[in-house]
C-alpha cells in the first residue's frame, strides 16, 4: 500500500505512533558480481515505494548512459554509488541503504562479492541480524556462495535467507530450486546457523521480492520483504549476562561521580550488586541517570550513566558485571580472526587490541590454522594475509574480561590496530575454549605457564607432505553413546578394517586415555570434559601427522562434542552416534557399572544419574541394538568411502 | 520499568550517544561542526544527552560562508545562548577580502573557498583531531559508503580506498599528529527519523523550515529567496511573495525553496511523507554533475 494511502486511512498521528514503535532490522546482502544483488536491492526500494522521483529521474539519466537493461530503468543503478564502480559496473565497498515499511525500519549493508573484499563483508556482517545470500539459479551453489555463507556464520549472523535469483532464466523450475536448496542445505549443516530460509525469485521481474507474482505457484513461502518484516530476531540479544563497559567517568562537580556507558548485554537495575573488572571490587547501583530523568533499569543497548553506593576506583575500560556471573579475566585469548591489512599478520609483533572500551598491547603467539574460505578446510599457516581467516592465540598486556563471541557479540569481539600506521588490521571473535583446569581452578599455574611458550617456526615438514607420503587423507571419527552402547567394539572393528586396507589409524577410548595421559583425571564433570578435550587435542596432532583417530568416548554433552569438533576442525571430524536404548545397555552390563550406579555405590554415571544429550545432527547414526556389528561397521566404511577418505 | 526492546528511533539515539561518548573519551580535542540545520539540531541534543549531567565537553563551531540566511544566524545565536555552548565562528577572511561570492565566481569555486577551504582553516587553527558532522548516509549516493569515522590525512583529504574497516561498535580512534577523523553520529538516520526525533524531543528548528510568505525569484526551476540586497536581480526579475519553505538549509542563493503550506511540524512530516522528491533536490551544488559530491569530499568537503 502506498504511503499516501496509509496516511489517508490512518491519519498522521496514528501513522507516526506506529512508525515510532517500529523495530529495526539490520541485514546484509551478499552475492557475486552478476548475481543481481544491486538489482534486488533496487527492486526492494522501488517496489516498496521508497525511491523519490528526482532520484528516479537521475537514475533514468544514468540508465541511458551506463545501463544494461535497454529501455527499462536499470534498478541496479539506484544503488551503485561511487563513480569508479559505476564505470566498472561493480560495487567496491560496503554501502548502507535505508528504507522502512509499515512494520520495520531496515538498514541494508550492501557488500561486494569478490575474493579480495572479505574484509568488507566482515565489516558489513558484524552488525547485522540477517544475511540475504544470492545464488544465481543457473549456476547454483558456487565457491562464492560458500565463502559468503561461512563469513556470515563466522560473524555470528543467525538468520540466513538464501535468495535463489534469476528463476526466470531457468523457466521458474521447481526442480532446479529444490536441487539448489538441497545442495546448499548439505553444505550449510556445517555452519551452525539457526535459521535458513530459501526463496526462489527474480529481482529483475520482481517475482517474490516484494510481491508474490504468478510464475511460481509451486512456492508456498512468503516473498522476501514479508519474511524480512516478520522474522523474529529479538531473542538473539543476550539479555542474561550483565556487561557494562565503562566508556567515561563523569565528574561534573565534586558531588557527582558517574560512569557513562552502554549496557552491552543483560540488564542493570538500581539496587543490584555489581563487581568492577578487573579489580573485582564490589558495590551497589545507586542510580541510573539520563538526560530524560532517572531510570530503574537499563537493558542491553541503552546508553546511561550510573552512580554507585561506594567510592571505588573505576576508569574507562573497566567492566561492571554481576558478581555471580562474571566473565573470566584472561591475558591469553583464543580467537578467529579476519585479516584486513596489506601487511600480513606477524606472530610476535605488538599490536593494539580494542575490546569493548578497553585498549591494550598484545601479540599473537600462535596461529593455530588458517581456514581456506573457499572450501572451509583448515591449513597450517605461519601468517595470515589480507582477507584471510584463521584461528589465533593472542596474548594481552592487560587482562580482558572476555565472553565467547557465540554467546555475546559485544564482549566477544575485538579489533587489532597496528601501532605504527594506526590501521585497523584485523577483527577477532573470541572462541570459548575453557579447559577443565580453568573450570575447576586447578592446575591454573601450569596452564598459565603455557602462555609463555612461543611457537617457533622450526617445522620443515608440512602436514600436506606427510599426507602425501602416507597416501591417505586423515580424519577423526568421534563415536559417542551411552556406556555399553558398543562404541569400543565398533572402534576396534574399524581399526582392524583400516589396517587391512593400508590406512593408519589410532583408537582412543576411555581405557587407553585414563591409563596413560589422563591418569591425573577423575570423574567429575570438569575432569570428563578435560578427558575429552585432550582426546581431541591428540586427534588434532595425529591429523597433522597424517594419521586418523577413532575416539570412542561417552561424551554426553553436546557442547563438549562441539568443542572437540572445533579443536579438530569441522571438515575432518565425523560424529558417529551409537544409538541404543538405556535398557539394552544395562543388559550388556558385564562389568557391573550400571548395577553399581543403581545401587548408589557410584554417582555420575551417564544414563543413570547424569544426562546424555542425544546428538542433533551426527554424521552417522547407528542402531547398535537392532543391527549387527558387521552391518554397522559396513555403514561407517560406506560413509568414509563416499567422502573419499578410504578406498 | 523500561522495555527490553528498543524502537528504531530509540536505538538510533542510543547508538549515536555511544559514538559521541567514544570520541569525547578517546580524542584529545574534538569539535562539533554546527550548520544550524535540523540535523545539527538533533546532533546537539544528542550531545546534551550523552554528557548529562555534565556540559558538552567540546567546542561547537560554525563555518560561516557569510551567505547564510539571516534567520539562521539569529537562530544560531539563540541556541548558543540557551544551551550555554562553548561556541566559535569561522569565516575565511581571505575569501571575504577577495569578495568571493556564488554569482561572480560560480558555485563550485565559491563553495570551495568559503566552505571547504574555510573548514580546513578552522580545523587547522583549532588543532582539532576529531570533528563531528551531521551528515547522513541516506542524503546522497556517495554518502552511502561513508564510514561513521571518516579518516582524513594531514591535508583533510578523504580517500575512498583507504578507509578503516568499521566492525561492531569498535571504532579505531587513533590518529597521528595532523591527521583527523570526521565523525558522523547520524550516519544511520534518515530524513524522516530526524523529523520524528525533532517532534519527539520538541526541538527548536530554524523558522525557515516552516511555510510562510517569503520574497522569492524563480531560477532554473527552483525558488530562490531574496534574503538581502546582495542577490543580484536579473533583468526583468522581480521578487514575488510566495508561500514557501525549505527542506534543507544552506547558503541562501544556493538553496531552493519549495512551495508549501506546511507551517507546523506534523504538517512538514506529512508533506515529506507524501512528497515524491528527495530533500537534496533543493541543493544546487549536488546537481553540478553526477558524482560531484564524491569529488568535493576528496578535496575535504564535509
Amino acid at each position: 500500500m502506498s504511503l499516501s494511502r496509509q496516511l489517508d486511512e490512518q491519519g498522521l498521528d496514528r501513522y507516526l505512533d506506529r512508525y515510532g514503535k517500529r523495530e529495526m532490522l539490520r541485514l546484509l546482502t551478499c552475492g557475486s558480481v552478476d548475481d543481481g544483488k544491486s538489482t534486488l536491492i533496487g527492486r526492494m526500494l522501488y517496489d516498496s515505494q521508497t525511491v523519490h522521483d528526482d532520484v528516479l529521474r537521475a537514475t533514468k539519466k544514468a540508465s541511458d548512459r551506463f545501463g544494461t537493461t535497454g529501455e527499462a530503468i536499470d534498478l541496479a543503478l539506484l544503488v551503485d554509488g561511487l563513480q569508479a564502480e559505476r564505470e566498472q559496473g561493480i560495487t567496491i565497498d560496503v554501502a548502507y541503504r535505508y528504507f522502512a515499511t509499515e512494520r520495520r525500519k531496515f538498514i541494508i549493508a550492501d557488500t561486494p562479492g569478490h575474493v579480495q573484499y572479505t574484509r568488507n563483508m566482515a565489516t558489513g556482517a558484524s552488525n547485522c541480524d540477517l544475511a540475504v545470500i544470492l545464488i544465481d539459479a543457473r549456476y547454483g551453489v558456487l565457491e562464492q556462495t560458500r565463502r559468503h555463507s561461512f563469513l556470515c556464520a563466522l560473524l555470528g549472523i543467525q538468520h540466513f535467507v538464501i535468495a535463489i535469483n534469476k528463476m526466470d532464466l531457468v523457466d521458474w523450475s521447481e526442480q532446479r530450486f529444490a536441487e539448489i536448496r538441497d545442495a546448499y542445505g548439505e553444505f550449510a549443516s556445517r555452519l551452525q546457523v539457526r535459521d535458513i530460509h530459501f526463496i526462489p525469485m527474480s529481482a529483475l521481474s520482481g517475482e517474490n521480492v516484494v510481491h508474490r507474482g504468478t510464475s511460481m505457484p509451486w512456492f508456498q513461502g512468503s516473498p522476501l520483504l514479508d519474511h524480512l518484516e516478520t522474522v523474529h530476531v529479538a531473542s538473539d540479544k543476550n539479555l542474561v549476562d550483565l556487561r557494562f563497559p565503562v566508556q567515561q567517568v563523569v565528574r561534573p562537580n565534586l558531588d557527582f561521580r558517574g560512569y557513562a556507558g552502554t549496557v552491552a548485554s543483560g540488564v542493570l537495575r538500581v539496587g543490584d550488586r555489581i563487581a568492577a573488572l578487573p579489580s573485582g571490587k564490589q558495590s551497589t547501583v545507586k542510580s541510573i541517570v539520563t538526560f530524560d530523568g532517572p531510570l530503574q533499569d537499563a537493558w542491553a543497548g541503552r546508553a546511561v550513566t550510573i552512580t554507585l553506593q561506594d567510592e571505588i576506583d573505576i576508569s574507562r575500560g573497566d567492566m561492571l558485571v554481576a558478581p555471580n556471573n562474571a566473565p573470566p579475566l584472561e591475558n591469553a585469548v583464543e580467537a578467529m580472526v579476519v585479516w584486513f591489512d596489506g601487511e600480513p599478520l606477524l606472530p610476535g609483533k605488538q599490536y593494539l587490541v580494542k575490546h569493548t572500551t578497553r585498549q591494550t598491547a598484545a601479540a599473537v603467539t600462535d596461529i593455530r590454522y588458517r581456514i581456506n574460505v573457499a572450501d572451509l578446510h583448515r591449513e597450517s599457516a605461519t601468517t595470515l594475509k589480507m582477507n584471510e581467516v584463521g584461528r589465533i592465540r593472542i596474548e594481552c598486556a592487560r587482562p580482558l574480561a572476555v565472553d565467547a563471541y557465540a554467546k555475546n557479540r559485544s564482549c566477544g569481539s575485538f579489533i587489532l590496530i597496528d601501532r605504527l600506521t594506526n590501521a585497523t588490521v584485523g577483527a577477532g571473535m573470541i572462541v570459548e575454549r575453557k579447559t577443565a583446569d580453568q573450570a575447576t581452578g586447578r592446575r591454573r599455574a601450569a596452564a598459565d605457564a603455557g602462555a609463555n611458550v612461543r611457537l617457533q617456526n622450526k617445522r620443515q615438514v608440512t602436514p600436506e607432505q606427510r599426507k602425501a607420503r602416507l597416501g591417505q587423507t586423515p580424519f577423526v571419527l568421534w563415536i559417542t553413546g551411552l556406556p555399553r552402547a558398543g562404541k569400543s567394539s565398533l572402534a576396534y572393528g574399524l581399526e582392524k578394517w583400516l589396517f587391512d586396507h593400508d590406512h593408519h589409524a589410532q583408537v582412543l577410548d576411555g581405557e587407553i586415555l585414563r591409563l596413560s595421559i589422563n591418569r591425573d583425571l577423575g570423574f567429575s564433570g570438569a575432569d570428563r570434559w578435560e578427558n575429552q578435550r585432550r582426546a581431541a587435542e591428540i586427534a588434532r596432532l595425529n591429523m597433522a601427522q597424517g594419521i586418523s583417530t577413532i575416539v570412542a568416548l561417552v561424551s554426553p554433552i553436546a557442547f563438549e562434542r562441539k568443542q572437540a569438533r572445533e579443536i579438530v576442525g569441522g571438515d575432518s571430524f565425523f560424529e558417529v552416534f551409537c544409538d541404543a536404548p538405556l535398557e539394552a545397555c544395562e543388559r550388556r552390563d558385564n562389568d557391573g557399572l550400571y548395577a553399581r550406579a543403581r545401587a548408589g555405590e557410584i554417582v555420575g554415571v551417564t544414563g543413570v544419574d547424569a544426562p546424555y544429550e542425544v546428538p542433533d545432527k551426527p554424521e552417522l547414526r547407528l542402531d547398535t541394538l537392532g543391527d549387527a556389528a558387521t552391518t554397522n561397521l559396513d555403514k561407517v566404511v560406506a560413509m568414509l568411502r563416499t567422502r573419499g577418505l578410504v578406498r | 520499568m523500561t522495555k527490553a526492546s528498543l524502537s528504531h528511533l530509540e536505538q538510533l539515539e542510543q547508538e549515536s550517544i555511544y559514538i559521541l561518548r567514544e570520541v569525547a573519551a578517546e580524542f584529545e580535542k574534538p569539535v562539533m561542526l554546527y550548520s544550524i540545520g535540523k540535523d545539527s539540531g538533533v546532533m546537539l541534543r544528542l550531545a546534551e544527552k550523552a554528557f548529562a549531567p555534565a556540559r558538552i565537553p567540546f567546542k561547537v563551531l560554525h563555518v560561516n560562508t557569510t551567505w547564510k540566511f539571516k534567520e539562521m544566524i539569529s537562530f544560531r545565536d539563540r541556541m548558543v545562548r540557551d544551551l550555554g555552548l562553548d561556541f566559535d565562528e569561522w569565516i575565511n577572511q581571505e575569501g571575504v577580502k577577495n569578495g568571493i561570492n556564488p554569482f561572480d565566481h560560480g558555485t563550485q569555486r565559491y563553495t570551495h573557498v568559503m566552505k571547504t577551504e574555510a573548514l580546513k582553516q578552522a580545523l587547522d587553527a583549532g588543532k582539532y583531531d576529531a570533528a563531528f558532522g551531521g551528515a547522513r548516509r541516506d542524503e546522497e549516493k556517495s554518502r552511502a559508503k561513508e564510514r561513521v569515522f571518516s579518516f582524513r590525512d594531514r591535508f583533510h583529504q578523504w580517500d575512498p580506498k583507504n578507509q578503516r574497516p568499521e566492525l561492531w561498535n569498535l571504532f579505531n580512534c587513533r590518529v597521528n599528529k595532523g591527521e583527523s577523523i570526521r565523525v558522523f553520529p547520524l550516519s544511520n538516520w534518515t530524513e524522516l527519523d530526524v523529523w520524528l526525533y525533532i517532534l519527539r524531543e520538541n526541538l527548536p528548528v530554524v523558522p525557515l523550515y516552516f511555510a510562510k510568505e517569503r520574497p522569492v525569484v524563480q531560477r532554473n526551476g527552483t525558488w530562490i529567496m531574496v534574503d538581502d540586497d546582495r542577490l543580484p536581480l536579473q533583468q526583468g526579475e522581480k521578487p514575488q511573495m510566495k508561500m514557501v519553505r525549505f527542506r534543507t538549509l544552506g547558503c541562501y542563493p544556493l538553496t531552493g525553496a519549495i512551495e508549501s503550506t506546511a507551517d507546523t511540524l506534523p504538517k512538514i512530516i506529512e508533506e515529506m511523507l507524501r512528497s515524491r522528491d528527495s530533500e537534496r533536490q533543493g541543493r544546487v551544488i549536488d546537481y553540478d554533475e553526477a558524482g560531484s559530491m564524491e569529488e568535493k569530499k576528496r578535496e575535504g568537503y564535509f
